[in-house]
């Protein structure tokens, strides 16, 4: 067997992103499919049918401003306002509680700025008792959804009103009355729950959905792949959204594997359907989601998407992306902003202008502004009123053991 | 529709009782919840058409459907993640995993996620699922088959750990467990399923079925949790002992000559602080029995609990006996597992202290 032996040593690949900071991004490599260009199959097509739909990538607007192809939703001009009103609010709301963090007001935030409509779009095509299973950047979800500009504050603030009652990391929203499942800093869990979730659902006979969300370096944990077992196995009413944002903190998305082949192709194996789509095209997001939600509504099962979007900003208030990556990366990114696509779509379509734009950020920056200054009135981390210390002890039992009694007693509260 | 009102002869008010092991009350318990509660679910590894490796869940699918009693993958991370999106649904997931040695894959959606729900979200979302698992040495299994994890769930902050050690307690617990607003964790002492064990590996088993007293309802009834029970009434030592090792206690006992009471915990989280502190202020002794590994395991909180309570009517030290800080070796078992001699070495140290 000796003609076996390997006579060069034996060498590994470790990814590297292609650029570096001082180095200028340059994406021209990335293989982006014209607008219109990839075909929209009938929602009970076969997996073995369609997987070129992963490799591809599915776009409306194209660099015009105009909606075209088979994916184009056809919304009415009042929906087309009002994702672009969500969008702009969130990333208001997000300019904002980043400066309340660096003047000390909360230890720490997350913004989703560059992928407002991963989480907007399908938040508005979803019913809003269809439950969502978010990652810490699908703050767009809750906006949509109406819920309280001042309650996110003032759980971020961990103030009196905070309706997490100061326990949980700050943008760790919960509201299940708003179909936004309890956010876990675990990556990834919530990506088995919500299949679990869905399951429960149709073992019910309920009509209602599960939609969860996942980022690309988390495809790399388990419960990614566990989720998509369980759910090509029951045939779940669930969507799984990865949302390929590029960046996992400081590791580029091929740490993850996600230059060999998409996330999306991960489903394949499962034969589970998937489409890869623009994350930046609130269209091509609203579409795609319309498609995966009749899927499941109709009982073809789960259905996987991967948002192919960039996370402009750092990963949190605690990292410096200037470290780790070109400072011009997020400017160059090829498939822009989707606040400015949305606004332009409008623009072409004759229903919008700049003056328009800018009179809505002016509203937007108010009322955050104004929502600030309410929420602020009852307490920020480390000044003002806060919760109830002996709420410190409740909830984790329904009904409180002595342990918990004696603590409390100990602790003099 | 409006039938005469009989008042109820004697023999209705009794509870129907038969003999049952601990597999049957385990599976009666399945049994009764599935039938009284359309929200109760019973899903794992081989639990469904096959019934369970260890029969626990047979007849199940057959009688309730596939829709309340069925297969998963071999996924322990999955199939207890799902069960937890499913509970914060509103269902009550009865899940078995095969063996607890095979718990850790689904370790992180107990401790991050079950756990933590109802206090993360300040109340908006809950977790009453029940995950069953055989645990435990005493029948050849290896490093893989015998493990007693206990203490890693002991350890966790928002879920309950139970360990029962009778076919009456295993039922009456496992109901109470899946009626229970909060993640519980039960341990089935496998060594156990078919009759009590005294820790001499040469007696023959006496069958369940041919104990004195061990009548089971087969209807709906709970054991509640927190509570333990006095499995044997003595004077000299207290000995906190649960699941098998309950079992073995009594028999060292008896050997031993020494009048032990030994208190079956029955629930390890939330402990019953009382009916230990009663115990060990009446004897003055205390001896701490379990198969788990010495190192951070419940003894070592049972003690500081016993010290922190009764420290000044303790006579003696207490005495922890365990397994070794070792895995558990296979050919070694019953040098390994905490038997009669060591126990009732034990028990004659701190008579003798």
């Amino acid at each position: 067997m000796a003609s076996l032996k390997n006579s060069r040593a034996l060498s590994l690949r470790i990814p590297e992103p292609r650029f570096r900071p001082g180095e200028t991004a340059d994406f021209s490599n990335l293989n982006i499919s014209e607008a219109g260009v990839m075909p929209r199959p009938e929602v009970d097509t076969q997996p073995k049918d369609m997987r070129d739909l992963a490799y591809g990538l599915v776009r409306v607007l194209d660099k015009d401003g105009q909606a075209v192809g088979p994916w184009n939703p056809g919304l009415d001009i009042a929906t087309l306002k009002r994702g672009l009103r969500n969008m702009m609010l969130t990333r208001v709301y997000d300019e904002r509680l980043f400066r309340a963090q660096r003047q000390g007001k909360t230890s720490f935030y997350m913004k989703c700025t560059g992928e407002e409509a991963v989480s907007i779009a399908p938040a508005m095509v979803l019913n809003h008792d269809d439950m969502c299973f978010p990652t810490y950047r699908q703050q767009g979800i809750l906006i949509a959804r109406g819920y309280p500009i001042v309650e996110m504050m003032n759980q971020v603030f961990s103030n009196a009103l905070d309706p997490m009652k100061g326990r949980q990391l700050p943008v760790m929203y919960s509201s299940k009355a708003h179909g936004f499942f309890t956010i876990s800093g675990n990556l990834g869990t919530q990506f088995t729950q919500a299949v679990g979730w869905a399951m429960a659902s149709a073992l019910k006979g309920d009509d209602r959905i599960a939609s969860a969300y996942i980022g690309d370096g988390s495809t790399a944990e388990g419960d990614f792949h566990h989720a998509l077992t369980f759910a090509g196995v029951y045939r779940a009413p669930v969507i799984l959204n990865i949302v390929n944002n590029q960046w996992a903190i400081s590791s580029f998305q091929g740490i993850a594997g996600g230059e060999d082949a998409p996330f999306a192709s991960r489903a394949i194996g499962y034969n589970l359907p998937a489409l890869r789509v623009d994350g930046n095209d609130f269209l091509a997001v609203y579409a795609a989601t319309q498609w995966a939600m009749e899927r499941a509504r109709s009982n073809l099962g789960a259905t996987v998407i991967e948002h192919f979007t960039y996370r402009a900003e750092g990963h949190s208030t605690s990292d410096d992306p200037g470290r780790y990556r070109p400072a011009q990366e997020a400017k160059l990114w090829p498939l822009g902003d989707p606040i400015e696509r949305l606004k332009n779509h409008l623009i072409h379509l004759g229903e919008w202008s700049d003056d328009d734009q800018q009179a809505l950020h002016a509203e937007l920056v108010e009322l955050v502004r104004a929502a600030g200054k309410e929420s602020e009135s009852h307490g920020t981390l480390h000044a003002g009123d806060r919760p109830s210390v002996k709420t410190m002890f409740e909830d984790v039992y329904k009904e409180m053991d002595w342990r918990l009694i004696r603590q409390r007693q100990e602790l003099g509260i | 529709m409006n039938k005469p009102i009989t008042k109820p002869t004697a023999a209705t008010e009794a509870p129907e009782t038969i003999k049952m092991n601990m597999i049957q009350a385990i599976n009666s318990a399945m049994d009764v919840m599935l039938g009284r509660d359309p929200d109760v679910l019973v899903f794992g590894e081989d639990v469904g058409y096959f019934g369970g490796v260890f029969n626990a869940t047979e007849g199940l699918q057959k009688k309730f459907g596939l829709n309340r009693c069925f297969d998963t993958p071999i996924s322990e991370a999955g199939l207890i993640g799902t069960a937890v999106g499913m509970a914060a649904y509103g269902l009550r997931p009865c899940v078995e995993i095969q063996f607890a040695d095979y718990i850790y894959p689904g370790y992180d959606q107990i401790v991050s996620e079950a756990a933590r729900l109802r206090y993360r979200s300040a109340g908006d979302f809950w977790c009453p699922m029940t995950i069953r698992s055989p645990y435990g040495g005493g029948i050849f299994g290896g490093q893989t088959h015998s493990q007693s994890p206990e203490a890693l769930f002991t350890h966790v902050a928002g879920i309950k750990t139970v360990i029962p050690s009778t076919p009456y307690d295993a039922k009456g617990l496992l109901i109470a467990a899946i009626e229970d607003d909060d993640p519980v964790v039960i341990f089935e002492p496998k060594r156990l399923y078919n009759g009590p064990f005294d820790g001499n590996p040469d007696n023959p088993v006496t069958p369940w079925q041919k104990i004195e007293g061990n009548d089971v309802p087969v209807g709906h009834y709970v054991v509640p949790l927190g509570k333990a029970r006095i499995a044997r009434a003595g004077n000299e030592v207290t000995v906190l002992a649960y699941g098998t090792m309950v079992h073995v206690a009594i028999a060292s006992a008896e050997t031993a000559g020494v009048d032990a009471e030994v208190v079956d915990l029955r629930t390890l989280s939330p402990v019953d602080i009382e009916s230990i502190t009663a115990s060990v202020k009446k004897t003055g002794r205390c001896v701490i029995v379990h198969e788990a590994t010495r190192t951070s395991g419940f003894g070592a909180e049972l003690s500081a609990l016993v010290q922190e309570a009764c420290f000044y009517h303790l006579e003696a030290p207490i005495e922890r006996v365990t397994g070794w800080d070792t895995p558990y070796p296979h050919a070694f078992e019953w040098e390994y597992f905490p038997g009669q001699k060591r126990i009732g070495a034990a028990l004659k140290r701190v008579m003798e202290a």
